[in-house]
């Protein structure tokens, strides 16, 4: 079983275009997973059936018993979150800023502060309109911990993958370079990077790619939004082809694909071009994961 | 005014909106109830308006937080510190103790409540602020360092930062982070009003009412600007009607935009019923600023 991510560095290049058209072709051979739990969008196209949903905690917040309080204030001393506000006589933990660390509770003199776990999200399993499950999840408005959601997205992926016998997970990843990116990576087999012909584009490519290289990982690119700029174009194909990660195919920049979006389908499902392109896609995906 | 632009999708025109309204206000300032603009890019894992921009750096300064050092003198394996770090960020060892500064969240635990004093706290670089300065019009672009898993400690750090910046009568620009996690609630805190960039499809929808969601739970004013409108998609004007929520701006699809952008530039100087949109919107926000 192999896990396959794809990812960006920036948001909107066509992550989810991606992947929810490679879950279309690659059938029952996969069990997809949406790692983008910040802000899940995978199945607005995949229009998943619930079989299972599972609470999840991450990390911890804490609460002061006011009765227990000697209000001897060694706690807001040593917080360096300035979680903890005192007003009105009164100790009180700002839940916005509480880190979960705990030091409060170790320092308090009368055990008058209490960790709780914290309700982060949910855990979604899924089967999608195309028949292959899926694994999703939702990190709570304003929540932290979400590379310990993403790991646990994962985690249940792999395990379902491997008990029914599948070839792949095929993971949608989050924007940026920090730590739900980290998550996604670690431990991949292969990466996906989709990118499109923008100065932007290049720039946040280049600082993934430096990220990936930390991790050597093999990773391939795909250029969406082909046609928008030619001379950025030859741009990234300049610096892939530099840092030796092969072009996997192309996307051209076309309405087709807002359509086929706003009538919740994939594009490779919309017409046979874009068919034919992600076939070409996914095949070079399998020939240099096979490698 | 300090006003944070925001959106949950990535991709969906924040840091378009946030140079070209900076960039329109700068140009205007003397016509407008602001003594400068100050943009702030705190999409500290991808920032992209420096690249919109030609500005000349005046200054560069590092932005550190705290990790342990282990050393082992002293230390009598007690445990203590694993024992009280909740991030898993300490391993005891059979003859050491080993740190994971990636995991550590910089509470200090560890290190003062070991009782042997081995574990100082020593800095680590988590990112970097430049400041960029034309006329009347202020650039801090925060940077995280690749590798730094979060980039909250970096987005306080900037905060901080700008503290010795303010202007008394300023427009502060912040450029935020995609997503609706921890890092977007630190960049908008010192806002007074949230801008959502809300991109005209259904990914765009859904992610906009999450980000609405996040504002609203938060306690944030928000305004909403449409992007990338095509004039057959209604869902998210029809949405802010029924929440009654304010359309500041509506910005059409045009793909001289979408290729001004790709090469780095703002499309004020060029695409006149945009900037005139631009121009619409920034007498809403100055209307506000009383």
């Amino acid at each position: 079983m192999k896990e396959i991510v794809v990812i960006s560095g920036k948001g909107g290049t066509g992550k989810t275009t991606v992947t929810s058209s490679l879950a279309f072709l690659i059938e029952n051979n996969a069990i997809i997973a949406d790692c983008d739990v910040d802000a899940p969008d995978m199945h607005i196209i995949l229009e998943p059936e619930i079989i299972e949903q599972n609470e999840f905690y991450g990390g911890f917040h804490a609460e002061i018993n006011e009765k227990m309080c000697i209000s001897c204030g060694k706690c807001k001393d040593i917080c360096r979150f300035d979680a903890i506000d005192y007003k009105q006589e009164v100790y009180k933990i700002n839940n916005a800023e509480c880190e979960g660390c705990g030091y409060c509770s170790q320092i308090c003199p009368v055990e008058a502060v209490k960790m709780h776990e914290s309700h982060t999200g949910q855990l979604f399993y899924s089967q999608t309109r195309f028949g292959n499950n899926f694994v999703h999840a939702r990190l709570n408005i304003a929540a932290e911990n979400s590379g310990k959601l993403v790991a646990n997205v994962r985690n249940r992926a792999k395990e379902e993958a491997e008990k029914q016998n599948k070839s792949y997970v095929l993971i949608d990843g989050p924007p940026g370079i920090g730590c739900p990116v980290i998550a996604s990576i670690t431990g991949v087999n292969y990466i996906v990077l989709v990118t499109e012909p923008s100065m932007s584009a290049l720039h946040d490519l280049a600082r993934v790619v430096q990220l990936i290289g930390k991790f050597s990982i093999p990773a391939g690119c795909i250029i969406n939004k082909a046609g928008m700029n030619v001379q950025m174009e030859d741009k990234i194909n300049t610096f892939i082809k530099e840092k030796n990660i092969p072009l996997l195919g192309k996307v051209p920049f076309d309405k087709e694909i807002d359509i086929a979006q706003s009538k919740r389908k994939t594009i490779a499902e919309w017409n046979a071009t874009f068919k034919n392109e992600f076939r070409i896609i996914l095949n070079n995906i399998r020939n240099l994961l096979d490698k | 005014m300090k006003i944070a632009i925001a959106s949950g999708k990535g991709g969906a025109g924040k840091t378009s909106l946030a140079v070209n309204l900076a960039s329109y206000v700068a140009n205007v300032i003397g016509t407008l109830p602001f003594e400068r603009v100050t943009l702030v890019d705190l999409d500290v894992e991808e920032p992209n308006s420096g690249l919109f921009l030609n500005m000349q750096m005046l200054e560069k300064e590092n932005i550190k937080r705290y990790v342990p050092e282990y050393s082992e003198i002293n230390c009598t394996l007690c445990g203590k510190c694993k024992e009280v770090c909740n991030f898993n960020a300490i391993a005891l060892l059979p003859k050491n103790i080993l740190v994971f500064p990636d995991l550590c969240h910089s509470c200090f635990a560890c290190s003062e409540l070991c009782p042997t004093g081995s574990l100082g706290m020593v800095e680590k670089l988590t990112g970097t602020i430049s400041r960029f300065i034309e006329g009347s019009f202020d650039f801090f672009e925060a940077r995280l360092e690749i590798g730094e898993p979060s980039a909250v400690p970096l987005i306080k750090g900037a905060h901080n930062f700008l503290k010795s910046y303010q202007s008394r009568n300023g427009l502060y620009i912040y450029d935020c982070p995609p997503g609706t996690s921890c890092s977007v609630i630190e960049s908008v805190k010192e806002a007074d009003l949230v801008v959502l960039v809300a991109e005209a499809t259904p990914f765009g929808f859904h992610d906009f009412k999450l980000a609405l969601e996040t504002m609203e739970s938060i306690q944030k004013e928000y305004v909403v600007v449409i992007n990338k409108a095509t004039g057959d998609y209604h869902e998210i004007e029809e949405y802010c009607t029924r929440k009654n929520c304010e359309i500041i701006a509506r910005i059409p699809f045009v793909r001289e935009v979408s290729e001004l952008y790709s090469i780095g530039k703002i499309f004020i100087d060029s695409v006149i019923p945009l900037r005139e949109e631009i121009a619409r919107m920034v007498t809403r926000l100055s209307a506000r600023n009383v």
